[in-house]
């Protein structure tokens, strides 16, 4: 059981067991799974004036959502916990191409030369950690919703909405791994 | 605010009006599945920027592999629910609430925004909770820019086309 908890899981272990999620919520409490609407709960809890899009009862709507969140982050840190550490086996063509646009360090879940305080202030570190985060957020909140919101529940749901959606992913998704990252990486 | 306004409210969430303060049982099962999910996003490793380097560089199928089959469970189960008329834990008939379209702007372009950040990052929300958990710490200020994001779009919100 551990060594199977502390190993990589197949894509058709994984998928699946996502998947279950949906259901899993709805049947509990008639919840939708999707996880960006904290990041509106979040605000809406803490800010003291509040634009329209906050005003809403945050405890209500969302303290399920930002309780389930919080047990994501446990999840993460019992993950990290249980078994050894091991770099993410990425395909040869990935590992080339990105040692060609200038990484050199392929242990952890992200490279460490772009994510860690030390790169915060170089150019590829604040475009990935800060910008990137910022596109997030805003990001999601325009589109009311992200991978699990949108991707998963929605197109399960099969909602043209979601669909509209996920091709902006992939079209934003490409744009900036083609177009940006290959100059912010390459960047000091 | 009335159940026609739905899209005023954040959609990646939403829940099925009328809504009520959760009971804490519930919210002790809700914490468990979260803690599951966050497993699940670390043993997977779609949590990992390089994955989602190998996914835009079309290099894996991984990725599009688990993404698939997560729609496609997810998929039948709530086709499963409907047929049967299931009713949650709680008793209210489940519903899945519908998006409104509108000019299909806001999903186009707010979908854009989120994928440049997604490739960025490496990351979406619920990946960035999970990468804190697995130590990744610096993903603390990745959270609070997309806090500063959402607070962004709901001072421009006015101003954008739906």
């Amino acid at each position: 059981m551990s060594r199977w908890l502390s190993s990589t899981w197949p894509w058709y272990i994984a998928g699946p067991i996502i998947g279950l999620f949906v259901p899993a919520l709805l049947l509990v409490g008639n919840k939708v799974f999707g996880i960006s609407g904290n990041l509106s709960h979040m605000c809406s809890a803490l800010l003291p004036r509040k634009p329209e899009f906050l005003r809403y009862n945050w405890r209500d709507v969302g303290l399920w959502n930002l309780v389930f969140l919080a047990g994501i982050l446990i999840g993460g840190f019992l993950a990290a916990h249980i078994g050894q550490p091991h770099d993410v086996a990425i395909s040869p063509e990935t590992r080339a191409a990105l040692t060609r646009l200038g990484l050199h360090d392929f242990s952890g879940f992200a490279p460490h030369e772009i994510f860690s305080w030390s790169a915060l202030l170089t150019l590829r570190g604040f475009v990935s950690i800060v910008i990137g985060g910022f596109l997030v957020g805003f990001g999601t909140a325009y589109a009311g919703g992200c991978t699990s919101g949108h991707a998963i529940s929605g197109l399960a749901n099969f909602q043209l909405p979601s669909l509209i959606a996920v091709i902006g992913f992939f079209a934003g998704g490409l744009a900036a791994t083609y177009f940006i990252l290959p100059y912010v990486i390459g960047a000091r | 605010m009335t159940n026609n306004s739905l899209p005023d409210l954040p959609g990646c969430g939403v829940s099925t009006p009328p809504e009520r303060p959760p009971h804490p049982a519930y919210l002790a099962v809700y914490l468990l599945l979260g803690i599951a999910f966050g497993v699940v996003l670390s043993r997977s490793e779609v949590l990992s920027w390089y994955r989602i380097q190998e996914m835009f560089r079309f290099q894996s199928f991984r990725m599009y592999g688990i993404i698939g089959s997560a729609i496609a469970t997810a998929a039948v189960s709530i086709a499963l629910i409907k047929a049967a008329g299931a009713r949650s834990v709680a008793g209210d008939p489940i519903q899945i609430p519908a998006r409104i379209l509108g000019r299909g702007i806001s999903y186009a372009a707010g979908g854009t925004i989120f994928g440049l950040g997604w490739a960025l990052t490496g990351a979406c929300p619920g990946p960035l909770f999970a990468l804190i958990g697995n130590g990744v710490s610096v993903m603390i200020l990745t959270v609070l820019s997309a806090l500063a994001g959402t607070v962004t779009y709901s001072l421009l919100r006015p101003r954008l086309p739906n």
